[in-house]
């Protein structure tokens, strides 16, 4: 994730960002991962809805949802407000 | 038009963010779930502008972007000052004849600091101008950004940097500011208060204040778990308790007429649903010295302050029970 690519001649006009933060991963933040029980999960999208780094993604054509772990930071707020308790957040080390 | 919106849960996680993943807020930052929520209720070309505050420097460090859309950040005090006057070159172009599109939707997005205390002067010169744009308020009561600094949004009792619990003091001594009365002062159009916990409440009220003629102010509650000291996890049980203890009743006023919005008009109808304030504040690091038995009166207070707004917000609705 180096910054130094530009001399500050060929910097943007008023230091306009110009790469997609998709491009800077911050799932290496994480202490606890979310694992999801897929029987007890009735796809209700809340925690879609809730993750604040937008990590869980509705999938309409499979109908289900998935975590993208390159960017959960592993607050464990989807699985504190998952209705059926479908998510655990386990060490991430372990799993 | 918001009569064409859908608001089913699928329809809204189908939607593409428009504030994208890789935005560097801490682990638990509801304020990111506010501005993914709120920035979900856009339809059609928007423009944004941010004060400077967690939401700036999270999102755009350089050399990484996480919006897709144009953005722009001048300074702290200035985020409405930089809306109306987007919102006044929008117009002239449009006159001119030089940009395509019927509509461009303006949104300023600025925290609790760069609200209520430096940016009110641009704000309410903004509204009284009249400018057709939505100013979004992310309240998580302290400068925490810049290392938890006590703000007017702070409420009583809270221990920061600046106002710091100790022997002597019990953390701030001076309640909120109430930030969305003053507004409504102004005569605005459309005002509201929001909760991200109620996100089918949010996003409605986000798009009813992007489709208002004239300005729009949505006060959005977002808990820190980094300044407030509490669990990461319990960022939004935490936005959810405080409307249930009503330390932040949610209502809306359209031309200056309040109404509360479903979740605390239930508790104005039956109000044993109200939780003791108790609740939330023991959820919460900084407020922990005052379960000592020194500051324990702190807590009648903070309930005191709470029932008396509640009881004159009620008034407000034309709801009070006797």
């Amino acid at each position: 994730m180096t910054t130094q690519e530009k001399v500050w001649k060929e910097i943007p006009m008023a230091g306009v960002c110009w790469k997609p933060s998709t491009q800077y991963l911050t799932g290496d933040w994480k202490t606890y991962k979310p694992i999801r029980d897929l029987e007890k999960c009735t796809r209700c999208v809340l925690c879609v809805l809730f993750c604040p780094d937008g990590a869980i993604h509705w999938k309409p054509e499979k109908e289900d949802i998935e975590f993208d772990f390159n960017f959960c930071k592993g607050c464990g707020i989807c699985a504190n407000e998952c209705p059926v308790d479908a998510i655990e957040m386990k060490l991430a080390e372990e799993t | 038009m918001f009569s064409e919106w859908k608001f089913a849960a699928k329809d809204i996680a189908e939607k593409p963010d428009l504030f994208t993943s890789g935005h560097r807020a801490c682990a638990g930052c509801a304020s990111a779930t506010v501005l993914r929520l709120i920035m979900k209720a856009t339809m059609g070309p928007t423009i944004v502008t941010t004060a400077t505050g967690c939401m700036e420097v999270a999102s755009t460090i350089y050399p990484y972007t996480s919006w897709k859309i144009p953005w722009i950040h001048t300074a702290f005090e200035n985020a409405a000052a930089n809306a109306s006057g987007i919102e006044a070159a929008l117009k002239i172009l449009k006159k001119k004849g030089r940009i395509p599109q019927e509509q461009v939707d303006v949104i300023a997005f600025a925290g609790d600091g760069g609200t209520y205390d430096i940016g009110i002067q641009a704000l309410s010169g903004a509204v009284e101008r009249g400018h057709d744009f939505l100013y979004v308020l992310y309240d998580n009561e302290a400068y925490m950004n810049t290392g938890i600094q006590r703000s007017g949004g702070t409420p009583l009792g809270a221990s920061t940097t600046t106002s710091p619990a100790g022997t002597v003091m019990p953390g701030k001594l001076e309640p909120k500011k109430p930030i969305t009365e003053i507004i409504v002062a102004h005569n605005i159009p459309y005002a509201a208060t929001a909760s991200p916990y109620y996100w089918r409440d949010l996003i409605a009220k986000a798009r009813k204040g992007i489709e208002v003629n004239g300005p729009a102010f949505l006060h959005v509650f977002a808990p820190c778990p980094r300044g407030w000291r509490s669990d990461i996890s319990k960022s939004i049980e935490l936005s959810c308790l405080a409307v249930e203890t009503c330390v932040f009743p949610l209502w809306e006023a359209i031309n200056g007429e309040y109404q509360l919005s479903a979740p605390s008009k239930a508790i104005a109808l039956k109000p044993e649903r109200k939780k003791p304030v108790r609740e939330y504040l023991q959820m919460q690091g900084r407020f922990r010295h005052l379960f000592t038995p020194k500051f324990e009166k702190v807590i009648d207070e903070i309930q005191r302050i709470t029932d008396e707004r509640w009881q004159r917000l009620l008034k407000k609705c034309s709801m009070a029970l006797n």
